[in-house]
């Protein structure tokens, strides 16, 4: 039962796997993000109180959501790294961080741009957008480490400990608009029980974070690819495909 | 007395810093010299009525003890790491969490006890009136433990970093972010006369949640950094 798992955390199978799935994951992710940003800019009806200034969430929303997601990921791959000692799930974690980052960037900044029209401030210091922040400083605190050691292992030992630490700020950044009143919009998608939203709005965001998430994955695949080469690069195995290829 | 058993473990541990601590009077102010200094920035830079002073009073103390905090953590381990003493208690065959929970408790005796005691002055100066010094103690106490233990698990990770104290800022200084925020709105509230249980609590439930969990995380950098 656990074959599949040992299985994946060996470099050439993974390598194959990767080079195999990118284009899957690529492709659909961009057909759903077309067909997500077609629902929402062209098909969604405008909002009653923001009108069309609200279509930014379709970009916003998702990207927020992948930035505390690839968080997560991370997390759970620099743990399979500690507790199995799989050097593989270190280098899945060290691909993560810069995307996460962006996302969270991306969050950010649409965040700013959708707060000019709504509520008159390019910033404010609300819970939800100063732990966002964190989660920001928190990325950036994990790529700073693991750039300061040159040895590789120590620097996955010591990164992982980081982002296992660090993941408590997850939970923080989901519920600030709950435990705390602010600024921000409260949740209208993660309710158990009917969404405060209506369908024809909601549909291009489920779509969009779909195309998002796929589109992580293939990144994933990418930097993963890169990862292995980098840490692999005088095995037997990578020589003889670079040989063949 | 007893010579064996954990308890002894402690106390031998908290005896030598203490004692090392004793030798280095001067290493033990500059943090507390600093402290005073940071506040003092403040009335030079943004005025000096004490009435402008008093509503921002809460939030410039807190991150000046957080700085001053930072400032103390490059003295917690990397002497002993550098001499080999920090090698031998990974060796040592003792739970080295519990070791570096009694350095980081002493840590915190010379650097966040003395920081609660000077608050009350240093809070007048800026215009804090009497009535809140209480708030203002217990929720020093109570955060400067959190953030010795935060400094602790980001100074065992950076310890083997060359130049690593911006690091260790870098680090630590996001996830000490939540006790800030409720330390100092917990001070802002008795400066209005209001209830502090809310954020006093919730500083209390942090201050539990790093000292339970931080040890581990503490001796897993610890082991990362010593081993060459």
């Amino acid at each position: 039962m656990w074959l599949w798992f040992h299985k994946l955390s060996s470099p050439p199978y993974a390598y194959r796997l990767a080079t195999l799935l990118r284009p899957w994951f690529f492709w659909l992710a961009m057909a759903l993000m077309l067909f997500a940003a077609y629902g929402g800019l062209v098909l969604a009806p405008p909002d009653y109180q923001q009108k069309d200034a609200f279509r930014i969430i379709y970009v916003h929303a998702p990207a927020a959501i992948m930035s505390l997601q690839v968080y997560v990921v991370m997390a759970i791959a620099a743990a399979v790294g500690i507790i199995w000692r799989i050097k593989l799930a270190h280098a899945v974690a060290a691909a993560c961080a810069p995307v996460g980052a962006a996302f969270t960037v991306v969050a950010l900044a649409t965040g700013s741009i959708y707060g000019k029209p709504m509520w008159g401030t390019w910033w404010e210091w609300d819970p939800r957008i100063t732990t966002e922040l964190i989660q920001l400083f928190l990325y950036l605190g994990y790529m700073a480490l693991r750039a300061s050691f040159d040895d590789t292992q120590r620097a996955d030992r010591a990164s992982a400990i980081l982002a296992i630490v660090g993941v408590v700020n997850v939970p923080i950044v989901k519920y600030s608009v709950v435990w705390w009143n602010s600024l921000h919009q409260a949740p209208t998608i993660s309710k158990i029980g009917k969404p405060a939203i209506v369908l024809s709005m909601a549909w291009p965001l489920y779509t969009m974070l779909l195309g998002f998430m796929l589109y992580f994955a293939a990144v994933l695949c990418d930097r993963v690819r890169s990862e292995i080469l980098r840490r692999e690069r005088n095995a037997a195995w990578l020589t003889e495909t670079v040989k063949t290829s | 007395m007893q010579t064996s058993g954990l308890g002894a473990l402690v106390r031998l541990v908290i005896a030598r810093d203490v004692r090392l601590a004793a030798r280095h009077w001067d290493q033990v102010f500059q943090p507390l010299i600093f402290f005073a200094i940071i506040t003092t920035l403040f009335p030079l830079a943004i005025s000096p009525a004490l009435d402008e002073l008093r509503r921002i009073a809460p939030g410039v103390l807190w991150v000046a003890a957080m700085l001053a905090s930072l400032l103390a953590l490059e003295s917690l381990f990397r002497p002993d790491v550098e001499d080999g003493t920090m090698e031998q208690w990974v060796l040592s065959g003792q739970p080295l969490s519990l070791l570096l929970l009694a350095k980081v408790v002493t840590h915190w005796l010379l650097t966040g006890l003395p920081l609660v005691l000077m608050s009350p002055f240093v809070g007048t100066a800026l215009g804090m009136p009497q009535s809140v010094w209480p708030t203002l103690m217990a929720t020093l106490a109570l955060g400067t433990g959190s953030l010795s233990m935060l400094g602790g698990v980001g100074a065992a990770l950076t310890v083997s970093v060359r130049r690593g104290s911006v690091l260790l800022a870098l680090l630590v200084l996001p996830l000490e972010m939540p006790v800030l925020i409720f330390g100092a709105r917990a001070v802002d509230l008795a400066m209005h006369g209001e209830s502090v249980a809310g954020p006093l609590n919730l500083l209390a439930a942090l201050l539990l949640f790093f000292v339970s969990l931080g040890p581990f995380a503490m001796a897993a950098a610890m082991r990362v950094s010593v081993e060459s």
